[in-house]
């Protein structure tokens, strides 16, 4: 029989799983309600995921989206993988260990004004690319930090046994070192496209003016701030669900993605 | 050398080389701004003053940073409050399923972030689920203000990094070795005093890091206090956003950026000494 | 044992980590086809010299000649010198048939080649069952098998192993031990070993070098190190030793009221602080001091531990010196086959004498 202990603990973490996820799934009711509207059940419908497909502008923002997640993706997870290697490779001094760190927790807003303060300085064009450069930052360290914990727990003689048995250095980082941090590669690449998919502040700041380098989140932003829109309900359910199954394939790529 | 010279460049390089273009050059460039004035149609005009910083202690500003601080501690706070309850069951449930429950707990962290705020908005609004469920229970005649105040922030962004919250807790008190509560025991101290005299000592690393992680995510943050906010409770991060898009007072905004980035390296460092301290005295929570 | 030709040579090699020099102007002779152990205390330099054998770690003076040509320039992917890892450092993403190929595909052999002698090795280790596991499905003496036949496939001048048992629990490690002996006898391979189990040492290498403090205290077959130890150091490194501690005079040390008689290293004139030792089975006991030539020393049994084969007595001898360097006044131990002596013919709190013969007594440096 379990003690009164036991009870209230998983008492309360149903409440917390509740508190997770109720307003999670209220959206996602809402997005098949009729009339659209956030107060009361009018009946099933699809029709807002029909406007959602059919709005030029969330569409264009989607692929807007994608592209800089996929550029920014490709491009974080070169530099950062190799940066992995070569800090565990060598013990790295605090300094560049502070460099890795900091686009993790410097707040959103402080990078993304440096990095408009920046560009704007060069006066380089902002446009799509420039959101690319900017997400590359956070990404690379979160890529970084992913493969350095897959790193961690190598034994690093396997790298000697592959030069011991004649390997130049180049073909036992293809041959050795590549094929076994690849699943945390290929985690730290899902985290970095789930991130860039995800960000909105730096995306804002650095897109520049016009609607051509809209992102999905500067789109949901403006819908939230001026003036609820029903397909929001619509969008944020595609958009969770795509968020989901991206975590979950990363996570069985490669525990310890989410944390675990 | 020269091999090893070479195998560094081609590793760290190109990672290091970007982060130094987009991430140290941008930075350093906002210091130095929060040291020029501000320039008459915005922009900055290159005459060196420290009157950004004295501006910055200003009451008005002083009284934001204060405001940002509380609502950041509430939401810490609360997080922990509710968050280490829930690492302890997970902890304590059987090992093969404590990884799904973790995962379960993860999973709304890295979904979008706005439509996680966006969603609170839907349930606290005047006509939203919580207001008509407390109707309709019969415990409020009109509806309550919850939107738009302090009480939505500090939900949101509980809401937000609770599952953080429950990662760092968790990740401590399954590294405690369960023979040390068992010692405890043996020696004769029930269950809740082996809680307080043991577990929550061993576990306060992950507290701390819990903790900090909140308060420094929330202090800057901008999406939630402006949407949850509505613009009627001002935090750093709202007041950073308008000197640079709204006053356009780069130097002002700079300055802000920087105090903000000071105070949480202090906690962070404050942190990572508790522990190191945590880990010099006893490895056992550490093993 | 008669005198093979020379496969590597070292030649005052020295390395320093900081103010600690881990290998100290350490000469050394590896000869063709025999099994060499390196022996010494945890921190004596002897990871440290496999591994400049092996091109990991450069020598900071010295060279390292490998059939007369200097390696030190020489890079460890291209040197004919295999290390087999304490940790054994198996491919975890490569089967045991892909890891033991790897060495060969370096070298560039061809597939029917690399197919040929992955086969002759997994015969010989007794892998052919497991050829298609991933080492995380291998139990430890398998894994170690692995590690042995990755570095054998490539035929190397030398093979070196660095703790290559100390993973293994003890009835493996023992078993093991005659394996990799009969193994270096088949491919007649230079083996080079690491460890600092003594025991180990003796069951197996055809010679060994006693290394403390980065330097070579001694070389030598087993037996010489045992009967013949050059310093005290070695005489208590290698199995049990007794120490008697007194004034040296040639091959004699003073000792209580007498003098114990034996010989001294290469016939050095010892004068000066001294010890003779002697090994515990030499060692008989009487009641009375013995008549003759013999040496003897008194003392009170204070301990008889029964050990099977054998009997450990333990007597408190005034002025003897443990193996361990204690102080003076501790025991002696007496080790009697049990088939002679019987059951209840010493017992504790008797006094004996402790005799044995000068051939068996070394007189050596304090």
């Amino acid at each position: 029989m379990p003690s009164p202990a036991r009870f209230w603990l998983g008492a309360h973490l149903r409440l917390v799983y509740l508190f997770l996820y109720v307003p999670i799934a209220v959206l996602m009711v809402l997005s098949f309600n009729r009339a659209g509207l956030p107060t009361a059940w009018t009946g099933f419908s699809l029709k807002w995921y029909g406007a959602l497909a059919e709005s030029q502008a969330i569409i264009n923002a989607a692929l807007n989206t994608l592209i800089v997640a996929v550029i920014s993706t490709v491009l974080a997870t070169l530099l950062g993988a190799l940066l992995a290697v070569g800090m565990e490779y060598r013990r790295r001094g605090p300094g560049l260990e502070a460099m890795l760190f900091a686009p993790m927790i410097i707040p959103d807003i402080v990078l993304a004004i440096a990095l408009l303060s920046f560009f704007t300085l060069l006066d380089f064009t902002l446009g799509l690319h420039s959101i690319i450069l900017s997400h590359v930052v956070f990404n690379i360290a979160f890529v970084c930090a992913v493969v350095r914990t897959r790193l961690r727990s190598f034994d690093w003689a396997v790298f000697e046994a592959s030069v011991d048995l004649g390997a130049s250095e180049a073909t036992t980082f293809r041959r050795i070192i590549l094929p076994m941090i690849f699943p945390g590669v290929l985690a730290g690449a899902m985290l970095a496209f789930t991130l860039s998919v995800d960000e909105f502040i730096i995306a804002y700041f650095t897109a520049g003016a016009g609607q051509s380098s809209t992102t999905l989140p500067m789109q949901i932003y403006s819908m939230i701030r001026f003036g609820v829109t029903p397909e929001i309900n619509a969008m944020a359910t595609v958009v969770m669900l795509v968020s989901f199954t991206l975590v979950l394939l990363a996570q069985r790529a490669n525990k310890g993605v989410v944390g675990v | 050398m020269p091999r090893s010279l070479l195998r560094d460049w081609l590793l760290l390089g190109p990672g290091l080389t970007w982060l130094a273009l987009f991430l140290v050059v941008p930075c350093g460039m906002l210091l130095v701004f929060a040291f020029f004035e501000r320039g008459v149609y915005g922009g900055i005009d290159y005459i060196f003053t420290l009157e950004n910083f004295s501006r910055a202690i200003d009451p008005l500003y002083l009284s934001i940073f204060l405001t940002s601080a509380k609502v950041a501690g509430l939401a810490a706070v609360i997080a922990l409050l509710i968050g280490y309850p829930a690492a302890y069951a997970i902890a304590r449930a059987p090992a093969r399923r404590q990884t799904a429950y973790l995962v379960l707990v993860m999973l709304p962290f890295w979904s979008n972030y706005l439509i996680r705020t966006y969603a609170w908005i839907v349930l606290l609004n005047r006509e939203g689920l919580v207001n008509k469920g407390l109707a309709g229970l019969g415990l409020v005649s009109e509806p309550l203000p919850l939107l738009y105040n302090e009480f939505a922030i500090v939900t949101g962004l509980v809401y937000n990094y609770l599952p953080f919250v429950v990662l760092a807790i968790y990740s401590s008190i399954s590294r405690l070795n369960p023979e040390v509560l068992e010692a405890s025991e043996d020696l004769g101290a029930s269950a809740p005093r082996t809680f307080w005299r043991v577990t929550l000592p061993l576990t306060l690393p992950g507290v701390a890091a819990g903790a900090v992680f909140v308060f420094v995510l929330s202090i800057g943050n901008f999406i939630t206090p402006d949407l949850l906010g509505g613009g009627r409770l001002q935090m750093v991060g709202n007041v950073i956003y308008d000197q640079f898009l709204t006053a356009r007072d780069w130097p002002f905004g700079a300055t802000l950026s920087f105090i903000l980035i000071g105070i949480m390296m202090i906690l962070l460092f404050s942190q990572a000494m508790l522990v190191r301290k945590a880990q010099g005295e006893g490895g056992i929570a550490h093993a | 044992m008669s005198e093979r030709p020379t496969v590597i040579a070292i030649e005052g090699l020295t390395k320093r980590f900081g103010e600690i020099t881990a290998v100290d102007a350490v000469d050394l002779d590896l000869r063709e086809n025999e099994f060499f152990a390196l022996l010494g205390p945890s921190g004596c330099g002897k990871t440290t010299l496999l591994r400049m054998i092996a091109g990991f770690t450069g020598p900071d003076a010295g060279r390292i000649l490998l059939d007369g040509r200097d390696m030190t320039p020489v890079r460890p992917n291209r040197r004919p010198v295999n290390l087999m890892f304490q940790s054994y450092a198996l491919f975890p993403h490569m089967t045991v048939t892909q890891n033991i190929a790897y060495g060969l595909e370096m070298e560039g052999c061809g597939r029917d080649e690399i197919r040929r002698r992955v086969g002759e090795m997994l015969e010989m280790t007794e892998l052919s069952p497991l050829k298609d596991r991933k080492p995380e499905h291998l139990s430890g003496g398998q894994r170690q098998r692995v590690a042995l036949a990755r570095a054998l496939v490539k035929r190397p001048r030398v093979l070196l192993l660095d703790e290559p048992l100390g993973a293994l629990d003890k009835k493996l490690r023992e078993q093991m031990q005659l394996e990799l002996k009969r193994m270096q006898h088949e491919v007649g391979i230079t083996f080079v070993i690491v460890t600092h189990d003594q025991e180990e040492a003796l069951v197996m290498a055809d010679r060994i070098a006693v290394l403390k403090d980065g330097r070579v205290m001694q070389v030598g077959a087993p037996r010489e190190l045992y009967e013949y130890p050059a310093s005290r150091f070695v005489a208590g490194f290698i199995g049990k030793m007794n120490f008697f501690a007194g004034q040296g005079r040639g091959a004699e040390v003073a000792f209580g009221d007498g003098v114990l008689t034996g010989t001294a290293p290469g016939g050095v004139e010892l004068a000066g602080p001294a010890v003779a030792a002697v090994r515990p089975e030499r060692l008989r006991l009487a009641p009375q001091r013995p008549e003759g030539s013999l040496n003897a020393v008194p003392g009170r049994i204070v301990d008889i531990a029964y050990h099977g084969q054998d009997l450990n007595v333990h007597v408190e001898v005034r002025g003897a010196v443990d193996s361990a360097g204690g102080e003076a006044g501790a025991r002696v131990l007496v080790r009697l086959p049990a088939g002679e002596a019987e059951e209840g013919d010493w017992q504790a709190g008797q006094d004996v004498w402790c005799c044995w013969a000068p051939a068996h007594t070394r007189v050596l440096a304090m």
